[in-house]
Parts: C-alpha cells; structure tokens; sequence
C-alpha cells in the first residue's frame, strides 16, 4: 500500500470514528427525549410519585433537586471562591503550596460513592444530621469544591497582570484588588465553570444515596414553615432527588408504569442539564461583553 | 486630625489584608482538613474488619462472597476482577474513539470540529450517570440479550456505558495535548514530504503519547470509581463472570446494593467499608500515575 493511500484510509478512519461519537450522542438524545417527553406533562412534573399505582409523578423530587442545588451552591461557592483565591494569589510556591495541590487533584479524583460513604459517616452518623438535604448538601460540597477551586483559579489567572499591578500600585490592600478589580474581571469564566458545575450536581446520585437519601416524606406544599418536618422548605428532612429517583424505579420500582417515570424523569434531567449548558455559555458571553470591548 | 487620618487609613488597610488571608486560608484550610478526616474515617473503618472481626487478608482476596454462609465467606475477588475488566475494556473501547475525535478537531477538520464535534463532547460531559445507566438498562443490554448468549447484563455492557461516559476526559485531555503541539514539529514533517498520516502516526502521535495516556487513565479512574450506571447494567451476581455477558459485581456496584441493607459495625458492613477503602487507595494509584504521566509529558 502506498503512502498516499494508507492515509486517506487512516483519515477515513479516523472521521468514520467521529461520526461515530456524533451519532452515539444524536441517538442518546433522540432515545431519551422521544422515549420520555411523551410522559411528561404538567401532572407528570407537579404530582408525587406512586409507589405500586400508575400515574405517580415526580413533582417533590423535581423540587429536592433544585432545594438542594441551592444548597449546596450556597455552601461551595463562598468556600470554593476562597480557596481558589488562597491558591492563585497568596499561596507561595513551594513544598506546602505542591502538597495542597496534590491534595485538590486527590479529593477531585475521589469517585462520588466514596464521598457519599463518608457523608454517611461523618455528616449521618458521627454529626448526627441524620439522612437529610443538608447532609446530601455537604456532601456535595465535598465533592464539588476541588472543581470551585480550580475554577477559581483558572478565571484569576486570567486576569491581566497589568490591571492587578495597576490596582496595587494605587496603594490598594491586596484583598481589595482582589475584591473589587480581579474578581469582577473574572466574573465571566467563574460564573460559566460555577453553572457548569451546579448542572453536575443537579444529576449527581451516588453521593446522595446514603447522605439526603432514598425517601421522600410526604410533602405539603402549603405549609412554608422551614422548621415544620412536612414543609418542602425544610432542611433537615430526607429527600430523593430527581436522578436517585431514577436510579431507585430502575431497580426496585413497582409502579407499572415504572419504565414510563424513568424515561419521563430522565427527560427532564437531561433537559435541565441541557438548560444549565446552554445557560452557562450565554451568561459567559453576555458577561464578556459587558465587561471587555470584544464582541 | 491629618495625622490620625491617616493612621485610620493605615489601620484599614491592615484590617482588610488581615482580612483577606484569615478568610482565604480558612478555606483551604478546611478543604485540607475534609480529605485528612475523608482518607482517615474510611480508612480506620475499612481496616476493622480486620483488626476487629479478626478477617484476614486472604480470605478478602477468596473468590467466594457468601456473607449470609455458615461460616460467612469475605471473598472479594469477583468484584476486584469486575471493576478492573470493565474499565479496562471500557478504557480500550474509548481510547480508541477519544484519540480519534481529538485528531479531527485539532488535525483534519478544525473548523468542523469545534462547531459540531466540541459541543457534542461536552454535553456528553455533562450527561448524568443514572441516565447513563437508564439508557444502558434499555438499548444495550436488550441488543447484547439478542445478539449474544446470556441475559445481556454483565461486563461487556458495563464497560459500554462506561466508555461513552469516559469518552469526553480522554477527548479534551486529548484535544489540549495536541493543540499545543508546537507547530514547528509538524511542519518538519510535512517539509520533509511526509503525509497526514506519517506526520501524525510517527510525530505527533509519540510526542504527546504521555498526555493521552493521562487521559486515558483519568478515564480509567473515572470508571473504576463510577456507581449507579454500572451497577443498573452489571447484574449484581457475586461471581467470576466465564464470558462478557455474563452477570457479575464490580466494588462500587456492591456497595451500592448492600450498604443500605446491612447493619453498621456488623461484619458484613465492615468488610464493605474494606472495599470502599479499596476504591480509594485505587484512586491514589490512579493520581499518582497521572502525575508520573504529566511528568513524563513535561519533558
């Protein structure tokens, strides 16, 4: 075979195996959304689930999700934009700088279940919160926060050594500069790497299972008392979320309409994700522009 | 009054500096203090099965897992086995896919590539895993189930999921390598009469091999540690699988079944605790080949 051949077949190859890739996502999608959206109506997203009848909806799991996003947001964001600001400009490069980086990539590598197991551990039992969204929130935060870090970091250092330097030079405190000009500066890749991040919590599952739970205490969407055991707005409660619920009618489901929920269930989560994606690059761009003079 | 003025204004700025360093390195002195207290609760908790229940480290590597037998039997092997060969072909299913949509976004079609390529990729990314698994439940395992002997569950579909969701690691891992290949190498290459394909089989490809093995075992690690999509396909049998589509249990998949329905501080629970202590020394084999790998890369 010659030269010339054997590279239009590995070129061949090589957009056969791409076209692959755009293929298996179409047809995750299309599976995903044909299979589901028919299954999802207003009842469908506001009603709660069954446990041996047909027609459960997912409504107070649809609003575990989003409560515990929040949450959990609240939590990581604050610490994830403190640490990542210690890193990127009052860390000092040497042997504990390394240490503590090595220790991020770890805790970053850690898979979810692991997290969620010490969620059990600690939060559950040893603190004592018990299965409830506010020990699936820390858990999360655990899990989320080496990626807040490095978020963090990534928009800091970009910021134009000049402007900083500008900044000090004027006889501002270090804090200050970072406050009022880096931060601001890197506002467009900080809030599009935090939604990034917020859609991964949204579908995250593993960590969930033993932290905010299997159940779902019945709900009474009327009584906005955060300290009463029914009220949504309570976070001490247990809570299923959206994706353990998926995974829950998946292998033990009773409903006959079990498959139906799941589809319906995963249809919306990948729309949410879908959302969070799109979000993510209009609020950079939009962020761009109102910040630099690029269009 | 000029005077204490400015004393007032000195203070300030020592307050907010203060300020500023107390609250960074709160931060990071917490994010420290979870991985100390994570590797130390897990580890003293997967280590009492032995000091404690008198297990040994024998029977954890036995090949039978009855923990309801009389005597109760801790052979964790099957799942070791399950974790390793599924990330394993799930490694080898993607590398090969991965590498490839890196080479047509950076190489062959850029323009396309970064249109429609990159977005399919992240999106991909930011799939959840129980989807992964829903997915893998309903199109995978049934075409296995036609296709092949067997009830379709079992490492052949695990690592499948797996692949498709380790993929988008081992492309943008890839796509960064090679996009910051310097242009002169290539451009070598070319000069000297070389096509696509020996530029890329015999320069770019060997330079940057240490950058995409990185990706390639983040990806691994990736599908060592996932959960929920691999234990939705994997069939849960606590056995040495003899063909592919056969069902068996991978160390997450077993967790995640039997952690809820046993008892804390009873034996079974403890030698759970053991394999999750198990993941997580995995995962720092894994951070530390990847380091070894980007150090290589570096050079």
């Amino acid at each position: 075979m010659s030269a010339k051949t054997k590279d239009k077949l590995a070129t061949a190859v090589i957009v056969t195996l791409a076209g692959i890739i755009v293929l298996v996502m179409a047809g995750l999608l299309g599976f995903i959304l044909v299979r589901g959206l028919g299954h999802v109506s207003f009842h469908f997203l506001t009603s709660a689930p069954q446990t041996i009848k047909e027609g459960g909806g997912i409504g107070p799991q649809l609003f575990n999700s989003l409560f515990l996003l929040v949450l959990t947001m609240i939590i990581t964001v604050p610490l994830g934009l403190g640490a990542g600001i210690y890193m990127s400009e009052y860390a000092k490069p040497g042997k504990i700088t390394d240490t503590i980086r090595l220790i991020v990539e770890v805790l970053s590598s850690f898979p979810s279940i692991v997290v969620g197991l010490f969620g059990l551990l600690v939060i559950v039992n040893t603190f004592g919160l018990g299965f409830s969204l506010f020990s699936g929130a820390l858990a999360l935060t655990v899990f989320n926060l080496p990626l807040m870090v490095r978020i963090t970091e990534q928009g800091l250092s970009g910021v134009p050594a000049a402007q900083k330097e500008a900044s000090l030079a004027l006889g501002i405190s270090k804090w200050k500069t970072i406050k009022s000009i880096m931060l601001p500066i890197s506002m467009p890749v900080i809030l599009t790497g935090t939604i990034l991040a917020a859609g991964r919590v949204f579908g995250e599952a593993a960590a969930l299972l033993f932290t905010a739970g299997m159940s779902s205490p019945r709900l009474d969407f009327t009584n906005w008392n955060p300290l009463s055991p029914t009220s949504p707005l309570n976070p001490f409660r247990p809570a299923e979320t959206l994706a353990v619920h998926i995974w829950k009618i998946n292998s033990e489901g009773l409903a006959p309409d079990a498959p139906q929920i799941a589809a319906g269930a995963s249809a919306v989560l990948i729309l949410m994700v879908l959302i969070f994606n799109l979000l993510a690059r209009w609020v950079g761009r939009l962020m761009m522009k109102k910040f630099t003079a690029a269009k | 009054m000029t005077q204490s003025g400015r004393k007032q204004k000195v203070k300030q700025h020592v307050i907010e500096e203060w300020t500023g360093k107390i609250v960074t390195s709160f931060c990071i002195v917490l994010l420290v203090v979870i991985i100390f207290s994570m590797v130390y609760f897990v580890a003293t908790k997967g280590l009492s099965a032995f000091f404690k229940d008198g297990l040994k480290l024998s029977e954890i590597f036995g090949t039978t897992w009855k923990p309801d037998g009389e005597p109760p039997l801790f052979g964790a092997l099957p799942f070791i086995i399950g974790s390793f060969s599924t990330s394993l072909l799930a490694a080898v299913i993607a590398a090969p896919l991965g590498i490839s949509a890196a080479l047509f976004m950076v190489e062959i079609m850029p323009n396309i590539g970064r249109k429609y390529l990159q977005p399919v990729i992240e999106l991909l990314a930011g799939i959840p895993s129980v989807v992964y698994g829903f997915v893998g439940l309903s199109v995978i395992v049934p075409l296995y189930r036609d296709i092949f002997p067997g009830q379709g569950l079992g490492i052949a579909a695990g690592a499948t999921v797996l692949s498709i969701m380790i993929l988008p690691t081992i492309t943008s891992i890839a796509t960064d390598a090679l996009a910051s290949l310097p242009a002169g190498l290539k451009e070598g290459s070319y000069a000297l009469g070389a096509t696509r394909w020996q530029t890329l089989s015999r320069t770019v490809i060997p330079t940057t091999l240490p950058a995409l093995m990185t990706g390639i075992v983040l990806g691994m690690a990736r599908a060592f540690g996932e959960a929920l999509a691999v234990q939705m396909v994997i069939g849960n049998a606590p056995h040495i699988p003899h063909s592919l589509f056969e069902s068996t249990s991978t160390l997450t998949s077993v967790i995640t079944l039997s952690m809820g329905n046993t008892v804390m501080g009873s034996m079974q629970n403890n030698v759970l605790w053991t394999l999750a202590f198990i993941l997580m020394m995995m995962t720092f084999v894994f951070v530390f080949v990847v380091r070894w790998l980007e150090r290589r890369a570096q050079r």
